[in-house]
């Protein structure tokens, strides 16, 4: 069996979640080639090339995958795949706009946001926000799927030396452009990687007293997400919401402080190893997933917590 | 113009739904039924780019049992003019939908489709991309700001990193995030109109559509529960327990 893998990058560096993919396709078991398709994305190239277990990079570098228009790339992949067995790529949004697209233009229904290989064609996957997992066997000729990177681990960055091939493809589909876009500048881990994640909700009340989280991150080295109610009363932007339909975190250590714990933000919290909970509410549905919960004030409650760290 | 939108029949937002005790299905006997939350969203925006005359005409459309008519109808109370409802109770998944909505797509010939970006039942965010794959039409998903200008479309969408933004060639599909906007109630007066809008019936079979399942799903069980911890005093105790039990910090 030869595998697909499609990275994840800025055209500047790999991205985490490749790696994290590289590992499902191990469990699936293989040949690995990774396609990079990028604008000026050679070093990312390099870089895949060097991930544990990849036997081939392929580089489709050409204007038209420079912002990773899903239109444009989808057809390369569609182009390319035919001739493997699976194709793979990190259920992040990047990969959730574009394999869709991809699998349609194969005529295969692909299998979304997998979190085990039971085997070739059977893999595990939560439905219903998570409180249904489901094991699902394809029949199609190709699998196309999309990988939660938090259920398995990453492979090395270092220690393959894998070819890199050029491919000659140039999909411009001509119906879309790049516009522009506002990226989150922080100098804090990436919400989903990270080992130690720090949550506000509506309890936080505004944006400015976000800050108490910031300074508590920064202590611990984490990031910091959000509920949707935090995110929709426009205390901090889209980027933070973790949940059913935001991100999926599972760090070693989730904090969360004034969220009440619906079942939509559980669904991307509750595989964190230990998760607190600080909310003046000793009732909220958090404390039934808390490994250590504590009735409080957040207002008091954050600042001493940070001045104790 | 004129504007389809997706509407999906799923299990409520608020029922926590559990697995058969034989695992072989999701238990859904007797709970409640809504519109999807994303496809509420997508009907919205079609209603209120009618509200600024861009839009001049809106088709609600859902694949799935006769009951999903119920759906249709709130799409119309909300402000959709007329409803296509294509039944069956063979399971669908969304490749075949995304084949159906092609069909349709090719009899209506619409300017934008739009979808949610996910059902929170499948949970699969498949379907509009799918569509944009069979109809060659551009897709702007996860959508918060929709901005037709001339033959084009500005989709801003929520990534990752951020917000991005893209522009597109009508006809274009849309998906829809949360943030696009906060759909409305449906009045009395609009409910009780909603049931004389026209709703045609049609079937997979007669769009020429084969929906034979590609996957089949083996199993269906709980996700391992976590278990309640404990209620610590205070911080002091929280940050001993977080040194010294838990060793994480
Ligand atoms: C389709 C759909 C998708 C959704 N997707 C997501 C998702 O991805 N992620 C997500 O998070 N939600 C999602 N939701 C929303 C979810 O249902 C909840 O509404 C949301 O998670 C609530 O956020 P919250 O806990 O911050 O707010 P609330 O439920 O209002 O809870 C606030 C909590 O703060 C506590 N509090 C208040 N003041 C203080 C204080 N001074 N000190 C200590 N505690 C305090 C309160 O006791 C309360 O428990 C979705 C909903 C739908 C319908
Ligand atoms: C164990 C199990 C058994 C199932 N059995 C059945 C069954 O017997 N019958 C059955 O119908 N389903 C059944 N389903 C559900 C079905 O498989 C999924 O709902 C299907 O895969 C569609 O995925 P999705 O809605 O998550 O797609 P997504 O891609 O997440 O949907 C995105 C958007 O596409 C549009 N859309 C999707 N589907 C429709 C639709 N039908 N009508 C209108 N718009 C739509 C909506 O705008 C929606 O917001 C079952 C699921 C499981 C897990």
């Amino acid at each position: 069996m030869s595998i697909l893998v499609i990275a994840e990058h800025d055209n500047a560096e790999l991205k985490g979640a490749t790696l994290n993919t590289i590992a499902a396709v191990k469990a699936i078991g293989g040949d690995i080639a990774v396609l990079v398709a990028g604008a000026g994305c050679s070093a990312v190239a390099d870089a895949a090339a060097k991930a544990d277990g990849v036997s081939k990079v392929l580089l489709a570098d050409n204007a038209a995958y420079e912002h990773q228009l899903a239109e444009n790339v989808a057809k390369l992949v569609a182009d390319l795949g035919k001739d493997y067995s699976h194709i793979l790529a990190p259920a992040t949004t990047t990969g959730k706009n574009m394999l869709p697209r991809a699998a349609a233009l194969l005529d295969v229904q692909p299998i979304s946001d997998i979190i085990s290989v039971e085997s070739a064609d059977t893999f595990k996957r939560p439905i219903y926000a998570g409180n249904v997992i489901a094991t699902v066997q394809s029949s199609d000729a190709i699998k196309v799927i999309s990988v939660r990177t938090t259920a398995f681990d990453a492979v090395a960055a270092e220690g393959g030396s894998a070819a890199v091939e050029s491919v000659d493809i140039a999909d411009d589909a001509g119906v879309s452009s790049f516009v522009g876009e506002e990226l989150a500048k922080s100098d804090r881990p990436e919400l989903t990687a990270a080992s130690v994640v720090v949550s506000g909700g509506r309890g936080m009340q505004n944006g400015e007293n976000f800050e108490m989280l910031y300074k508590l991150a920064d202590k611990l080295g984490a990031a910091v997400g959000a509920s949707r109610a935090a995110v929709d009363a426009g205390f901090v932007p889209n980027d933070m919401q973790v949940g059913q339909t935001g991100k999926i975190v599972a760090p070693d250590l989730y904090i969360a402080v004034g969220i009440s714990g619906a079942i939509q933000h559980l669904a991307g919290m509750k595989d964190s190893k230990v998760i607190v909970a600080i909310n003046k509410d000793e009732e909220a549905p958090i404390f039934s997933v808390a490994d250590y919960g504590l009735v409080a004030d957040l207002f008091e409650a954050v600042p001493e917590l940070e001045a104790k760290l | 113009m004129k504007v389809l939108v997706a509407v999906k029949r799923v299990v409520d937002y608020n029922v926590k739904v559990r697995p058969k005790a034989d695992g072989t299905d999701v238990d859904t006997a007797n709970v409640k039924m809504s519109i999807n939350p994303f496809c509420e969203i997508a009907v919205e925006e079609a209603v209120r780019l009618k509200e600024k005359g861009v839009v001049s005409e809106i088709v609600a459309v859902s694949m799935g049992p006769k009951q999903s008519q119920e759906q249709i109808r709130t799409a119309l109370a909300l402000g959709a003019d007329r409803g296509i409802l294509v039944e069956t109770d063979a399971e669908l998944q969304p490749l075949a939908v995304a084949k159906c909505l092609k069909a349709i797509v090719d009899k209506e010939e619409p300017q934008m489709v739009i979808l949610g970006k996910q059902s929170i039942d499948g949970d699969n965010n498949q379907t509009g991309q799918m569509l944009g794959a069979l109809t060659g039409m551009g897709q702007g998903t996860f959508a918060s700001e929709v901005v037709v200008e001339g033959d084009a479309v500005k989709v801003t969408r929520e990534i990752d990193g951020g917000l991005q933004t893209v522009e597109l060639k009508l006809p274009a599909i849309v998906t829809t995030d949360l943030r696009l906007n906060e759909p409305r109630y449906a009045s009395l007066p609009n409910i009780m109109k909603a049931k004389k809008k026209p709703l045609d019936t049609t079937t997979p079979d007669e769009l020429g559509v084969d929906i034979t399942p590609r996957t089949k799903t083996l199993k269906v069980e709980p996700p391992a529960e976590r278990q309640a911890g404990v209620k610590v005093a205070d911080v002091a105790e929280l940050v001993e327990k977080l040194k010294n039990e838990a060793k994480v910090i």
